[in-house]
């Protein structure tokens, strides 16, 4: 299981600004190791992020996105209190899902 | 005989309106791209006109209304460089990244529903000195945007 991610989430006027830092290695597939074998690939394929349950925004990456990637993206309404929640998914399976609260 | 006939007018009947739901855009890959599956195609492609072809689009109209911003003209380190990106273009529903001269030239998508704005910064790899492209779909259309990012390896300028 990877480590949380870090969301912020603030109200600015009447939309909502949301910053997050994921922590993924997103490797390219394209490096290889010091023996020469390639390293073979892993990075998030697909992010979702909702706030009360709609989508704000959906992405799907490839490998070119940076280690341990940033987005930020602002969306209009929100409230304080009001929680946005992200989910990534890598080409492993794996996924996280961590929540914030609008500030 | 007949029969068999009728089967295959049948079957024939059933693939012309798959196609057909196809071409209207219903099964259109890159659209909502939460729900689908990764658009494994789009990201295996090397240049523009075969990116387009895999998100299902034509050649997109270079547009003055798509803006990078924070986005360095520079970049020290290949390994992580900002980029920002605004669109104007009313309607706007997704933004793509593409890298002309990395190994697979698109970096990500973005679906932007109505109510998110449409600009956004992320972090992206970039092999060496490229255009990078902002490809904005909106209404359907796409549309495009590129800035030259030169990227210094090793330190000293170029």
């Amino acid at each position: 299981m990877a480590d949380p991610m870090k969301i912020r989430a603030n109200l600015v006027g009447d939309s909502t600004e949301v910053k997050v830092l994921m922590s993924h290695e997103m490797e390219t597939g394209q490096r290889k190791d010091a023996q020469g074998k390639t390293i073979p690939a892993w990075f998030i394929q697909k992010v979702n992020v909702t706030h009360n349950d709609k989508v704000v925004l959906a992405a799907q990456w490839g490998p070119a996105v940076s280690k341990n990637p940033f987005v930020s993206f602002t969306f209009k309404g929100g409230a304080r209190g009001d929680k946005v929640k992200i989910t990534w998914v890598d080409n492993h399976d794996d996924s996280r899902t961590d929540e914030a609260t609008v500030a | 005989m007949n029969t068999n006939r009728r089967h295959a007018l049948k079957t024939g009947g059933a693939l012309s309106l798959l196609s057909l739901v196809a071409a209207a855009g219903w099964l259109k890959p890159g659209d909502a791209a939460a729900a689908d599956a990764w658009n494994k195609s789009a990201f295996e492609t090397h240049s523009l006109d075969e990116t387009m072809k895999a998100l299902g689009g034509t050649s997109p109209v270079p547009s003055n209304d798509i803006v990078f911003f924070s986005t360095p003209d520079i970049a020290e380190n290949g390994a992580v460089v900002p980029v920002g990106i605004t669109s104007k273009v009313p309607q706007t529903e997704s933004i793509a990244i593409l890298i002309e001269k990395n190994p697979n030239m698109l970096a990500a998508v973005f679906d932007i529903p109505p109510g998110t704005d449409p600009s956004l910064t992320t972090r992206i790899k970039m092999a060496q000195t490229s255009n990078v492209y902002a490809l904005v779909k909106a209404n359907g259309k796409y549309y495009a945007t590129s800035k030259e990012i030169k990227v210094t390896l090793g330190g000293c300028g170029g």
